[in-house]
C-alpha cells in the first residue's frame, strides 16, 4: 500500500477532529517553541555579542574589581565584594609600569548615579546618558572616532580640565543648528566645554552608543567624588604576537600596584574579548540547559497527550478498523495508518513550534538589535525529536489497532 | 444498470462445478455471554465447489451470518476444520486471511459496513487501495462497479446521504470491485424493493455465468430460487442441503 495513500487517510481522519488534533499538537508546539525560541535568541545574541564586544578591539584586555560572569557561590562573592577599589593613583602607577610595553592604557570610571541629562540653554536631552570619566585612549580602546573638534590630550587629563566630548544623539538634541564646539553644556549639575563630538556609531544590545559623553577622569573624580569609584583599566597590546606577553606583564604590574605578596591571589579580574565571550557562553549554556529541561518536560507531557488521543481514537474507530480489515487491510496498513497519524500530529506541532520559536527568538533579537538567525541545527533536531515522539507515542495504539479482531471490531458500536 | 439477462421462467443451466474451494467439517461456534454460552453453530459440515450458486436459508438467529463470517475468513470456528482452497484456515496468519479477503472474496454485509465519512466512490475504492492498485486504475474500476449497481450519479454521496437500498448497492459494488471469484452476500436484497432486488440478482446470475462462486444468505424463497443449491439452517445445524426445488 502506498505511503501517500496512508498519509491522505491520516490527514483526513485528523481533519475530522480538528480541535482535538490542534490541542494535541499544541503540547508539542509549546515544547518545541520554548527550545527553538531560546536557541534562536541565544545564537542571535551570541553573534551580536561577538561583534559587539569587538569594540574592545582584538588585542585589548581589561582589569576591574568585579568579574563579568555570574558568581553563584556566596563565599567567593563576599570575597569579591571585600576587594579594595582600584584607585586613580593605582591606575596611574600601572600606566607608568606599562610604559615599556604599551602606551595605550585607557582608564574608565563610569557614572552610576542614576539617569543623567545634558542641558544647553533651554534644550535638554532625554535622561539616560552614558557618562564616563576617562583619558585620551578612550577612542582607540573603544573604537570611537571624532566627528568634529578634538580628542582629549594628556594635558587635559593632568590638569583635570572641565571639558567634554559628546555623542551624536546629544549633538542632535542640543545643537540642532549650531556648532557645539566651545559651548558650555551642563551634565549632572556641572558645566563642561564641548571640545569634540563622536561620529555616529549605532547601538549594541539595544543600547545606543550615541548617548555617550566623556570627561577627563581626573575632572570626573573631583566633580563626582572618588570614594566609591573603582577604575576599569583597558590595555591594548601592541599586536597579536605580544598579546600574551603583555597580559603577563600587565598582571605583574597590577599585582605590584595592588601591593600583593607572592602567595596572594589576584584581587582584581582580568578579562578580554575571549573571556567576555566565554562568560557569555557560560550564561548561554545555562539558559540553553534550562530551555532543554523545560522543553523536555513539555514534550514528555505532550507525548503522553498524543498517546492518550491515539488510544481514544483507536477505540472510537474500532468499527472503521473492522471495516478496513474485513475488506483486506493487512496489519501493517492499519499500523502505519495510526502511526503516521501520531507522527503527523507531532511533526505538525513541531513545525509550528519551530516557526513560532524562530519568530519570537528573532523578534527578541531584533529588539536587542542583533542579527536575525535561523537555527537550522536545532530545527533539524526538533523535527527528529518530534518524529521520534510521534512514533513513540503512536506505536502502542497503532499496534493495538492493527491486532483488533475484524469481526469483533465490526460489531463495535 | 444491466438489464436482467435471465428471466425467472427461463430454464437455468446448472454449470458444471469446479474444484473444491470451501470444505467445512464439524464446525461449531460458541459465544460466551457472561456465564451463558450460545451455540451459534453446533457442528456443520459443508463442501462448496468453485462456480456453485448457493443459497443459505433459515430462521432468524439460526446462524446464517455466523456461518458467512466464517466462510469469508472473518471469523474462526471454535472447533472443527475449515479448509479454503485446500489450506486450513486455522493455520493461516492474519495477513494471509487479509489477502484472501482482499483478493478472493467479495463480502456484502447484512449491515453494509460502509465507512461513514467517506463517499460512495472512496468506499468502493477501498479494497483496491489495499490491493495496491494505482489511483487512476482504481478510480476507473470503482466507477464501473458503481455504474453496474446503478449508482453512477451518487458517487460523491456519503452513506448518510444515501437511502438504505443505495447503501446496500454501494456495499455490493465494493464487494464486486476487485473481481473476486467468490461472492458472499448476507441478505443482499434485504433493503431493496423487488425490482431493484431482481436487478441485483441478475447481476449475480451474470457473475455466476462468468464462472464465479456465489453464496447468498436470504430468507426470501423468491431470492433463493435464483440459486442452484439451498442449504437450510436451523438452530446452528444444517437441516437440509440440496438442489433447488
Ligand atoms: N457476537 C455474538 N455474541 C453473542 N452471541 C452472538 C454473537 N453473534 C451471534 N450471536 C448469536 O448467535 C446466534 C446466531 O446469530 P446469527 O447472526 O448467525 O443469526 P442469523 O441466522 O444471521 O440471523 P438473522 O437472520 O437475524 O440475521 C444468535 O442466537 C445470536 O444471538
Ligand atoms: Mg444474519
Amino acid at each position: 500500500m502506498l505511503l501517500n495513500e496512508i498519509l491522505r487517510m491520516a490527514f483526513a481522519s485528523l481533519g475530522v477532529n480538528k480541535l482535538r488534533s490542534m490541542l494535541t499538537m499544541a503540547g508539542i508546539t509549546i515544547g518545541v517553541f520554548s527550545v527553538i525560541g531560546v536557541m534562536t535568541t541565544v545564537s542571535a545574541l551570541r553573534g551580536s555579542i561577538e561583534s559587539g564586544l569587538s569594540f574592545l578591539g582584538s588585542n585589548i584586555f581589561q582589569f576591574s574589581k568585579y568579574p563579568t560572569g555570574i558568581t553563584n557561590d556566596g563565599n567567593s562573592r563576599r570575597k569579591i565584594e571585600a576587594r579594595r577599589n582600584v584607585t586613580l593613583a593605582q591606575a596611574q602607577r600601572y600606566q607608568q609600569l606599562m610604559e615599556g610595553v604599551t602606551d595605550v592604557v585607557c582608564l574608565k570610571a563610569p557614572y552610576r548615579d542614576g539617569p543623567l541629562q545634558a542641558t544647553y540653554q533651554n534644550r535638554k536631552t532625554e535622561p539616560g546618558l552614558n557618562m564616563i570619566g576617562t583619558n585620551e585612549h578612550f577612542l582607540a580602546a573603544n573604537q570611537f572616532t571624532i566627528d568634529i573638534g578634538r580628542n582629549f590630550n594628556p594635558e587635559d587629563i593632568d590638569l583635570g580640565r572641565p571639558i567634554t566630548i559628546i555623542g551624536a544623539n546629544i549633538v542632535k538634541k542640543l545643537f540642532p543648528s549650531e556648532s557645539p564646539l566651545g559651548k558650555l553644556v551642563k551634565l549632572g549639575g556641572r558645566t563642561y566645554t564641548v571640545v569634540g563630538t563622536f561620529a555616529e556609531k549605532g547601538s549594541t544590545f539595544g543600547q545606543s552608543q550615541d548617548d555617550m559623553v566623556i570627561v577627563p577622569i581626573t575632572r570626573y573624580l573631583s566633580d563626582y567624588g572618588s570614594a566609591n569609584v573603582s577604575i576599569n583599566i583597558a590595555t591594548e597590546a601592541p599586536d597579536q604576537q605580544h598579546y600574551n606577553e603583555a597580559v603577563d606583564k600587565a598582571i605583574t604590574a597590577m599585582r605590584i600596584v595592588r601591593g600583593l605578596k607572592a602567595g596572594d591571589d589576584n584581587d582584581f579580574e582580568i578579562y578580554s574579548n575571549d573571556s567576555l565571550i566565554a562568560a557569555f557562553a557560560k550564561v548561554a549554556d545555562a539558559v540553553r540547559a534550562g530551555a532543554l529541561v523545560i522543553s523536555g518536560i513539555a514534550l514528555m507531557a505532550a507525548s503522553v497527550g498524543i498517546m492518550n488521543i491515539m488510544l481514544v481514537s483507536v477505540t472510537e474507530r474500532t468499527k472503521e478498523i473492522g471495516i478496513r480489515k474485513s475488506i483486506g487491510a493487512r496489519r501493517q496498513s492499519i499500523l502505519l495508518q495510526f502511526l503516521i497519524e501520531a507522527v503527523v500530529i507531532s511533526l505538525a506541532g513541531g513545525v509550528a513550534g519551530i516557526f513560532l520559536g524562530v519568530a519570537a527568538g528573532n523578534g527578541l533579537a531584533v529588539w536587542m538589535k542583533a542579527e536575525i538567525v535561523f537555527p537550522w541545527d536545532w530545527a533539524a533536531i526538533g523535527l527528529i525529536v518530534c518524529t521520534v515522539i510521534g512514533v513513540g507515542a503512536g506505536l502502542y495504539p497503532a499496534i493495538k489497532a492493527s491486532r483488533l479482531d475484524p469481526i469483533e471490531s465490526l460489531r463495535f458500536e | 444498470m444491466i438489464p436482467p439477462t435471465v428471466s425467472r421462467s427461463a430454464a437455468r443451466a446448472v454449470r458444471p462445478p469446479g474444484a473444491l474451494v470451501i470444505e467445512i467439517e464439524g464446525v461449531t461456534k460458541l459465544y460466551k455471554m457472561g456465564t451463558e454460552i450460545i451455540h451459534a453453530l453446533r457442528g456443520v459440515s459443508l463442501n462448496i465447489r468453485r462456480n456453485e450458486y448457493l443459497a443459505i436459508m433459515g430462521p432468524s438467529g439460526s446462524g446464517k451470518s455466523t456461518m458467512m463470517n466464517m466462510l469469508g475468513c472473518l471469523d474462526t470456528p471454535t472447533a472443527g476444520r475449515y479448509e479454503f482452497s485446500g489450506k486450513n484456515v486455522a493455520h493461516m496468519i492474519d495477513d494471509e486471511l487479509a489477502e484472501i479477503r482482499n483478493r478472493e472474496i467479495g463480502f456484502v454485509f447484512q449491515t453494509f459496513n460502509l465507512l461513514p465519512r467517506s463517499d460512495a466512490l472512496h468506499n468502493v475504492e477501498l479494497p483496491l487501495i489495499y490491493a495496491g492498485m494505482s489511483p487512476h486504475d482504481r478510480r476507473e474500476r470503482a466507477l464501473l462497479a458503481l455504474n453496474n449497481v446503478g449508482l453512477g450519479d451518487r458517487i460523491h454521496h456519503r452513506p448518510n446521504e444515501l437511502s438504505g437500498g443505495q447503501r446496500q448497492r454501494v456495499a455490493i459494488a465494493r464487494a464486486l470491485v476487485n473481481n473476486p471469484s467468490i461472492i458472499l452476500a448476507d441478505e443482499p436484497t434485504g433493503n431493496l424493493d423487488s425490482r431493484t432486488g431482481e436487478e441485483i440478482m441478475a447481476l449475480f446470475e451474470q457473475l455466476y455465468e462468468q464462472g464465479n462462486t456465489i453464496i447468498v444468505v436470504t430468507h426470501e424463497e423468491d431470492i433463493a430460487r435464483h440459486a442452484r443449491r439451498v442449504v437450510r439452517l436451523r438452530d446452528g445445524l444444517i437441516e437440509s442441503d440440496g438442489p433447488i426445488d
